[in-house]
């Protein structure tokens, strides 16, 4: 089955040279996070001598209203980025994946409780109640993952929720119920690994989802606080600079847009690949 | 039948939800709320009455139903921030984010049927290659950084388009109207045309292939008769749900925008009340939101009832 899975994906790429380059995209951007601390410059750094200087050797970026290395910020502040999109993914495809696989395989009362449930959370104005939310807690990187997480699992509980209904006519699945498996048992060793590729799919859709959020609450001052650099405070930050220093809105919004695309551009492309023919 | 009840539960749970989520949130909030009434000179027991007679000595399940009573009367209390009634506020900001966001629906809309048609029907042409690519950016700009862009282009730079309100100081003239909407709606329509195009396009792919289709080609009908008069209604209807979803946004979707574009509309006031701890206008503006997610959740099924004879058989 795994092997299954590389095979056709590494058909899907070969097929799509666009993919090659969203899945390049992405793991540079990872590694560029990760090893953050091989540019040796202080994101927080202050200098009130080289305030919004534009991009030059010294500064490939420029540099910010008060003089820190923007180049630098960008870094970090795509490590905020995306250390938020990947927390909050984990924590929305943990429950979708809970609540969806329970509510498939158990049926009857309970799944329809939890349906109505999905149904209710899906139709709330999502954005409003996040910063609403928001505002009401301490704004930061722990509250800011909690609230994506809980307020994004609804979607993947319901794909997953109609995966598991199918294989619930599968042999080995009505074999090991009637053997008297135990439930969990079942869901996790004959229902999870074969929904995987879904589950796959729509975690990475659901990433980009999570950075685009993200810059957006942070965008109105309720994610990342500063002096922590994220791409949307960023962008806040450079609508007030924006006829002095265009620069400043140019690079975060590209990173933004460069990385969500790419999200969702893998996604798409995994869809196809395990699409059944 | 049953899935008209499943529809009502559905709708009353959501409603359900919003209103605890926002009582919670006024009481969760920080502050006694008779302080607002007491003065200096007020005796201890005079307080303690006015506690009682405001009803917060009562159980919270108590308050609860009485403050959702009194949203039933239209009464959503008053603004924090002014002391003006919430509802009065609300309705004054309403007709411009229905301007701004409807005509940005419909232009959305118009944009996707003419290139999701297209697209669906000439699939992995020259055209449909370009529009999936603009659907990708659509998706995945972020809103605010794209007005921001905007602005610097046309505003800061052409001097050609103004930057942010609603109308001139002193000028209430239609053209000046549309010049400050030119770039907000542009905003708004990118991001509604390219969801919009993305579900007509695969829908319009499926009703290529269907067998009606196949049939009437067999005959000799035109490509662009058969595509007009009966692909187009079929691809339509999946449509109704995704515009039923978006009705909320004609009250709330615009939050980003607007205040990009300092748009006095229903969004703007939603960020101000947040920003200000203003809770009975958060509440207010959030309860309004989840009736008009319901509202447009049931009109949508309704609606596709009607033009879908497939649904009316069968229930």
């Amino acid at each position: 089955m795994r092997e299954n899975i590389w095979k056709n994906i590494k058909r899907g790429f070969k097929a799509n040279k666009l993919a090659i380059a969203g899945a390049v995209m992405i793991v540079a951007l990872a590694l560029i996070s990760i090893f953050a601390f091989l540019y040796p410059v202080d994101p927080n750094a202050i200098s009130a001598t080289e305030r919004l200087m534009g991009p030059s050797l010294a500064h490939p970026f420029g540099t910010d209203d008060m003089g820190r290395d923007y180049l630098a910020r960008c870094i970090y502040g795509g490590r905020a980025s995306l250390l938020v999109g990947f927390l909050s993914m984990i924590l929305s495809t943990a429950l979708g994946v809970l609540v969806g696989s329970v509510s498939g395989f158990v049926g009857g009362a309970p799944d329809a409780v939890l349906m109505r449930l999905v149904d209710a959370l899906m139709s709330l104005p999502t954005f409003l109640i996040m910063i609403v939310m928001n505002a009401f807690l301490k704004p930061g990187l722990q509250n800011i993952v909690l609230i994506i997480g809980f307020l994004t699992w609804m979607n993947i509980a319901r794909i997953v929720r109609g995966e598991t209904i199918s294989l619930n006519e599968r042999e080995y699945v009505i074999y090991a119920r009637i053997s008297g498996q135990k439930k969990r048992a079942t869901i996790l060793h004959h229902i999870l690994p074969n929904i995987m590729p879904t589950i796959i799919v729509a975690a990475t859709m659901n990433i980009a989802n999570a950075i685009l959020m993200e810059s957006a609450l942070s965008f109105f001052g309720l994610g990342i606080q500063p002096p922590t650099a994220s791409w949307g405070s960023m962008l806040s930050n450079a609508q007030r600079y924006i006829q002095q220093a265009p620069y400043l809105a140019v690079f975060p919004g590209l990173l933004i847009l460069v990385t969500v695309i790419s999200f969702n551009y893998l996604g798409e492309v995994l869809r196809k690949v395990f699409e059944p023919k | 039948m049953k899935k008209i009840i499943n529809r009502l539960i559905q709708c009353i749970l959501t409603l359900f939800i919003v209103s605890v989520l926002c009582f919670a949130l006024t009481k969760a909030a920080p502050g006694d709320p008779v302080l607002t009434y007491v003065e200096p000179n007020m005796s201890e027991e005079y307080i303690q009455n006015l506690r009682e007679s405001l009803g917060l000595t009562k159980p919270l399940y108590e308050q609860y139903f009485l403050w959702l009573g009194r949203i039933f009367h239209g009464n959503f209390g008053n603004s924090l921030m002014n002391n003006r009634p919430v509802l009065t506020q609300m309705l004054e900001r309403l007709p411009a984010t229905v301007i701004l966001m409807g005509t940005s629906m419909v232009l959305g809309f118009l944009i996707a049927v003419v290139l999701g048609l297209y697209s669906g029907k000439n699939r992995n042409g020259l055209l449909d290659k370009i529009t999936s690519l603009f659907c990708y950016v659509g998706i995945s700009i972020p809103t605010f950084w794209f007005g921001i862009m905007l602005i610097y282009l046309f505003s800061v730079h052409l001097h050609i388009l103004p930057s942010i309100g609603m109308h001139s100081d002193g000028d209430r003239s239609f053209g000046d109207l549309v010049l400050h909407m030119i770039m907000p709606c542009a905003v708004l329509t990118f991001a509604n045309a390219s969801q919009y195009i993305r579900y007509l396009r695969s829908s319009t792919i499926t009703e290529m292939s269907s067998d009606y289709v196949m049939v009437q080609t067999a005959y000799g009908m035109k490509d662009s008769g058969i595509l007009f008069r009966h692909v187009l209604k079929n691809a339509m209807l999946p449509m109704i749900t995704v515009l039923g979803m978006s009705l909320q946004s004609l009250v709330s979707g615009a939050i980003i925008t607007e205040q990009v574009f300092a748009w006095p509309g229903i969004g703007q006031l939603a960020v101000t009340a947040v920003m200000q701890y203003d809770y009975p206008l958060i509440m207010g503006i959030t309860m309004l939101t989840a009736l008009l997610v319901v509202a447009g959740n049931l009109l949508a099924d309704v609606l596709y009832a009607v033009f879908d004879p497939r649904i009316r058989k069968a229930s």
